[in-house]
């Protein structure tokens, strides 16, 4: 392999800001802060009055305070708000107790349940949130509120952080996987290691084998696929059902989680990786509602 | 009369050719992806070394992972049968076996005769196996064979949280940023791996003698961290052979009684 190939980071997704421009912060009631500080990506949502006015989602540093700081700031770049004029924000993800600006940590599950419920709607009864490095599988109400809940975060198969790895292995970037994934006239069997390290030495094979990138990717997002559709069967499944975190926008992966479990999941008109910080930003605003009634 | 005795390892594939008893001659080379050619060159380079030309091979047992693929052998055993038979050859009073190879970990509790009696094998997951190492070496950009002597160096005992291979892969790099001392960073590394095998042990029982084979067992800093788990020395194989060879030793043993005399 070339130095300058070796170099590229394919594993690099696409960060990313936004503002709303037809909300005017200036004639908002409650604006509240939602931080989602993950084990690899941090995002930063304010909203004015439960309506997203801007974001920023980034890579996670070293350092919890100093991502979240960076991700608020960007956020807020260029729109005229600054952190003071935030009446409440929330603290979340791995990282939520470092968040220097937040008023109150709430876990991710909380924030993930009850983010899922503002992307896609009420109907939601079961949120798979595939993050960085974990994976929950989440039943919530009506409300978004969590029912039940189970977790993986000991093993990196089924998470972002194993997809980065064959990303990198494969040198296909990050955001192409799950398009170059279904380029497959035959799904082939899906590689049979859980452990993400075997499953790279397993994939070396089939390369050398003559399977083409987009076989050995088809190969490891079923069986990513499979390894969460247990999470979930183990929870046991309630329509309707939804994807969030930042696996949620691979294709590959989504289409066969679907087709295992038969169910259509609905697309996102948010992005998905933002669930928990939308969350984290609607539970203060409800917290601000909460103590401007007690006054 | 002559034997040999293969053992086609997740990364290395091991040949001993014995006489009778007495070791005459072992190869090891990588087992790259045709484990066929691999276990061929293996066996012409141990024969190569005494002189002697395959046909004085009078029987030929292989196992580890790759066994099926080797056609040329007489016959095939288990991983775990070599081991306890090669370890038993070596440690007679040893009860229990722990075999760490490149991607895979085993314990076994043996009879006087080194026949198998119960085991335990751990090859979902790289966080007991010798790739855990591997990857915190790249990680730390220390030489692999060089990581036992440098644990042994360090003053302080820290703790690695993560228990998957990627996630403490992560750990490391924000470590090595932390300006920790790699002697550290090493032994944790040697810790956490001791860790998971010593519960895989515990959760089979623990009977003395152990014996501690397998390619990882040449790790110094791998053996002290388990030594310390245990509170008692672990036997691992020093004068005969390497302790990645008790398998392929085995393995040719259980060959030498196949054809009796």
């Amino acid at each position: 392999m070339p130095d300058s190939e070796s170099e590229k980071e394919y594993w690099r997704w696409t960060e990313s800001r936004y503002t709303n421009p037809d909300t005017k912060w200036e004639a908002g009631d409650i604006i509240s802060a939602g931080v989602d500080v993950g084990s690899v990506s941090t995002q930063a949502v304010v909203m004015v009055d439960s309506k997203i006015y801007c974001y920023a989602s980034m890579r996670t540093g070293s350092d919890s305070p100093d991502s979240a700081n960076n991700a608020i700031d960007w956020a807020l770049e260029g729109t005229g708000l600054t952190l003071d004029k935030i009446e409440f924000a929330v603290g979340t993800g791995y990282g939520r107790v470092n968040v220097p600006f937040a008023d109150r940590a709430i876990t991710e599950i909380a924030c993930h349940g009850r983010g899922a419920n503002f992307i896609y709607g009420p109907e939601i009864r079961t949120v798979l949130d595939m993050g960085g490095q974990d994976c929950k599988a989440i039943r919530v109400d009506n409300r978004g509120k969590v029912t039940a809940f189970l977790m993986n975060d000991k093993c990196a198969a089924g998470t972002g952080r194993g997809m980065e790895v064959f990303a990198d292995l494969l040198q296909v970037h990050i955001n192409d996987v799950g398009e170059m994934s279904l380029k497959v006239e035959e799904e082939p069997e899906p590689v049979s290691s859980t452990c993400v390290v075997f499953a790279k030495s397993e994939a070396v094979g089939l390369l050398r084998k003559g399977w083409g990138k987009e076989k050995v990717l088809a190969a490891y997002c079923s069986a990513m696929a499979h390894r969460v559709v247990t999470l979930l069967l183990r929870l046991g499944i309630e329509e309707k059902f939804a994807i969030t975190g930042g696996i949620a926008k691979n294709i590959g992966v989504v289409k066969r989680i679907e087709d295992e479990l038969n169910i259509n999941a609905p697309k996102p008109k948010i992005d998905p990786q933002l669930a928990g910080a939308i969350g984290a930003a609607l539970f203060g605003k409800a917290l601000v509602e909460k103590q401007r009634k007690k006054t | 009369m002559r034997t040999a005795g293969i053992d086609a390892g997740s990364k290395f594939t091991k040949v001993i050719i014995l006489n009778d008893n007495s070791i005459l001659s072992m190869a090891s080379i990588l087992s790259g992806f045709d484990q066929e050619k691999s276990a061929k060159e293996a066996l012409n380079n141990a024969l190569e070394k005494i002189k002697v030309s395959s046909e004085e091979i009078k029987h030929i047992t292989a196992t580890g992972a790759g066994m099926e693929a080797i056609s040329f052998a007489d016959d095939t055993i288990t991983t775990i049968t070599a081991n306890g038979r090669g370890a038993n050859f070596l440690f007679p009073t040893a009860r229990t076996v722990i075999d760490i190879g490149a991607e895979e970990g085993r314990v076994l509790r043996i009879d006087d005769q080194g026949k198998v009696k119960d085991f335990g094998i751990n090859e979902k997951c790289a966080a007991g196996a010798g790739a855990f190492i591997e990857a915190m070496s790249r990680a730390l950009e220390v030489d692999i064979d060089m990581m036992g002597v440098l644990s042994l160096r360090s003053t302080k005992k820290i703790p690695i949280n993560a228990q998957c291979t990627i996630f403490a892969e992560s750990e490391v790099v924000s470590l090595i940023h932390q300006k920790t001392a790699k002697e550290d960073i090493i032994r944790a590394v040697h810790d956490a791996i001791a860790d998971r095998n010593t519960s895989m042990v515990r959760q089979l029982g623990i009977e003395k003698e152990i014996a501690l084979i397998g390619g990882v067992a040449r790790n110094t800093g791998f053996v002290n961290s388990m030594n310390r788990n245990l509170g008692f020395d672990l036997l691992v194989p020093k004068e005969l052979v390497s302790p990645e060879y008790v398998t392929a030793l085995g393995a040719a043993l259980v060959a030498r009684d196949k054809i009796g005399g």
